[in-house]
């Protein structure tokens, strides 16, 4: 072993390979962005639910009477309840509140709630709604058919509308979940680029 | 031959550039260790006293002292000072200092850089202070109040503080890298002819997995960092949900890094154990081999249970489960480190001088921290404790006992190698009481404040937490006092002093107690032999 008397060029090589390291570590971080972003949709981990992308292949986007699809088969045994509730985020001069607070159904059932949104301001605002469904473990299992929060929305000045969601809590969803709750963040559109959710849903 | 010899051609010892300009231009390895611990002890009596007037305001119920937002931006830039400023230069300056002399290097492969290493840091602490500075003339609303983990979304929508924060970590984790980078080159390319790297001190060894825990975690602070600021000003949504952003990818990508840099700070100091404890009981090193293998197993499990830190933010139980047993696994090999550092004393010739009694004193106390983070890591368990003073009096017991103890442990060590005189050993015998007993008054009663409730980061609290406060508050001023005693202790150690030999310690081994004390401003210019 000859470290008596190292060469710079024997350095150099070296700090050739930590400074890759170092580069390495630092795309790595960025690269974290959109792996979190697979594994929460494909998991369901952290309340993401599945986006509109995946009831295409089974009912199409316009809800169960465009598809011929079976209807998912209803398991009458046992309830869960499912809880709505809203907030609207700053900045955003709306109201919000769910217009059933709370729902028991058999897992397959297809449900059919509202929202009223009402847009205190004297000016039009674009606003997107975005849903997070608790526990996580339930996530992939809550099947929005028909949402609002699949698109954005306008409300003119003093404006006042009630929001459809269709949905389908699914079967295969663990027994020990007795209870769902869909929260939803609307968020102002305006002056803030396009949203992620909504550039998904126009590719 | 290396560049340090060649610098040395340029500048014979004994021709430097006088006053500040030294200072400013050094590229010796002894100059800028020193440069780093004098750095590093100013910053722990800055970060020292912001949380000393955090105490104050939780000596009773009610607000006192101060507002809130002034409380929050207290806690969160002593934490980043202490970590950041006072503990990781104090490791870096003794790597400055010790590897060459240990490993028998005429000095640190990269002495330019080394250079720019430390004088990053000066700028990135004033970036940190400076928003309160600011704030007193009705600049922005002071310095960063989310605490020292910058979580989403608090601080996309923080003030100013926020920025100077984010710019400060950027620096000093480039300076810390250009650091490990130094350190790995020094340690692979500049032994003494015969010194394998299964004869590298247990010191170099600690340090060289701490160097490569930072060149892999601390690019990816900095990544989370960036993005945050992106988030912040250039309109990205990493963490802001309202673009469809994740605020708990942000405490991902953060833990990713901080649980590592939990080990960053300790390795150097798991590192030093071994030599103080032989030295001082007259024994080799018991398990030289496992020692070295368990800083290895233990370097690469830090970078795989991050997610222990954030338990409680809804995760599936499989996660919980994998984080909790992959956490509880790093007790393995740390019980390995324990039981080499009591065995190494087992049957010695003990004597108790300052720095052995550190070093003792170190091993209980971080015992202490060892034992609360299995309570800690066990998910059940943590539903209750987590974002409690239990947590707070956990990390302060390893830290504090771990990290800062320590490093004295080394300073008093080594100091009179530095400084070629013996310090007083009467007054580091009662700095080590004083720290010791204040250090167990100031948080052990935080443990139990955790466990009757108390959440950590709030500036008031209810009437039944008032006595255990009380005495927190107390201990952390006695303990916060006592530190004064260790800084003229340095002080006058540095001025004069009853002379040391070379070998300061009678049982101490090791290439640099070969070397006078203090060392010439030029060592190993012909590198020992090891047999």
């Amino acid at each position: 072993m000859d470290q008596a008397q190292p060469t710079p060029a024997s350095h150099n090589r070296l700090i050739g390979k930590l400074l890759l390291m170092v580069a390495g570590a630092f795309v790595f971080a960025f690269a974290l962005v959109p792996l979190y972003d697979v594994l929460c949709a494909a998991t369901g981990f952290n309340g993401k639910t599945a986006g509109p992308g995946v009831i295409r292949d089974g009912f199409g986007v316009g809800g169960l009477q465009t598809a011929a699809a079976p209807a998912p088969k209803v398991d009458t045994g046992r309830t869960v309840r499912v809880e709505f509730t809203g907030t609207v985020m700053p900045g955003l001069p709306w109201d919000m509140r769910p217009l059933t607070i709370s729902l028991d159904i058999h897992p397959g059932e297809l449900q059919q709630v509202s929202y009223l949104v009402r847009n205190t301001s004297n000016r039009t605002i674009v606003g997107q709604a975005v849903p997070s469904v608790t526990p996580g473990q339930a996530a992939q299992h809550f099947e929005k058919i028909e949402c609002f929060c699949f698109s954005q929305q306008t409300l003119g000045p003093g404006e006042a509308r009630e929001m459809p969601l269709a949905f389908i809590v699914k079967p295969e969803v663990d027994r020990s979940i007795r209870h769902i709750t869909l929260s939803y963040a609307f968020f102002s559109v305006d002056g803030q680029r396009q949203t992620l959710t909504s550039s998904r849903e126009a590719q | 031959m290396s560049t340090a010899t060649t610098h040395t051609a340029e500048h014979p010892a004994g021709e430097y550039h006088g006053g500040l300009l030294r200072w400013l231009t050094t590229t010796n390895h002894k100059d800028i260790g020193t440069m780093y611990l004098t750095f590093s002890l100013i910053m722990f009596f800055v970060g020292g006293l912001m949380i000393l007037a955090v105490r104050a305001e939780l000596f009773s119920p009610g607000l006192q002292l101060m507002q809130p937002e002034f409380f929050n931006q207290l806690i969160g830039v002593h934490a980043l000072v202490m970590i950041f400023a006072a503990l990781m230069p104090a490791a870096t300056g003794f790597a400055n200092w010790m590897l060459p002399l240990m490993i028998g290097a005429p000095d640190m492969a990269l002495p330019r850089l080394n250079n720019w290493g430390f004088w990053l840091l000066p700028p990135a602490a004033i970036l940190l202070t400076l928003p309160f500075t600011l704030a007193l003339f009705g600049i922005g609303d002071g310095a960063l109040a989310t605490g020292w983990t910058f979580y989403a979304p608090l601080s996309v929508q923080g003030g100013m503080g926020v920025d100077f924060a984010i710019l400060a970590v950027h620096i000093l984790g480039i300076s810390s890298i250009m650091g490990s980078i130094n350190i790995i080159v020094t340690i692979f390319n500049m032994r003494a002819p015969g010194m394998t790297m299964m004869k590298l001190p247990l010191f170099a060894w600690g340090w060289l997995i701490t160097a490569f825990l930072l060149i892999a975690t601390l690019p990816v602070l900095a990544g989370a960092v960036t993005m945050l600021l992106t988030d912040r000003h250039f309109g990205t949504h990493f963490f802001d949900a309202a673009g469809g952003g994740d605020p708990i990818l942000f405490q991902h990508l953060f833990w990713f890094f901080g649980h590592p840099e939990v080990y960053i700070l300790l390795l150097p100091v798991w590192g030093l154990m071994p030599h103080v404890l032989s030295t001082f009981s007259r024994k080799p090193t018991y398990g030289y081999k496992a020692q070295v293998y368990s800083f290895i197993a233990i370097g690469l499990l830090s970078v795989v249970v991050w997610a222990h830190h954030f338990f409680t933010a809804g995760m599936p139980v499989p996660a919980l489960v994998y984080f909790m047993f992959s956490t509880m696994a790093i007790s393995l090999p740390l019980a390995v480190l324990f039981f080499c550092w009591i065995a190494t004393m087992w049957k010695g010739a003990m004597t108790f001088e300052t720095p052995m009694l550190f070093a003792v004193g170190f091993i209980v106390l971080f015992g202490i921290a060892g034992l609360t983070g299995l309570i800690l890591a066990d998910v059940a368990a943590d539903a209750q404790y987590h974002h409690s003073y239990f947590v707070v009096a956990h990390f302060h017991y390893a830290l504090f006992a771990g990290g800062i103890m320590g490093v004295m442990t080394g300073v008093y060590y080594w100091l009179p190698k530095w400084t070629g005189h013996m310090y007083s050993e009467k007054l580091g015998k009662l700095h080590f009481w004083l720290t010791v007993v204040s250090f167990n008054l100031t948080f052990l009663p935080q443990f139990f404040l955790g466990l009757a409730g108390m959440p950590r980061r709030i500036p008031d609290y209810a009437l039944q937490f008032a006595e255990f406060n009380a005495i927190s508050t107390l201990g952390a001023f006695v303990l916060g006092f006592s530190q004064l005693l260790f800084a003229w202790n340095i002080w006058s150690c540095v001025r004069g002093g009853p002379k040391v030999e070379s070998r300061v310690w009678e049982g101490a081994e090791g290439l640099e107690w070969e070397l006078p004390s203090p060392p010439p401003h030029h060592t190993w210019e012909i590198q020992p032999v090891i047999k």
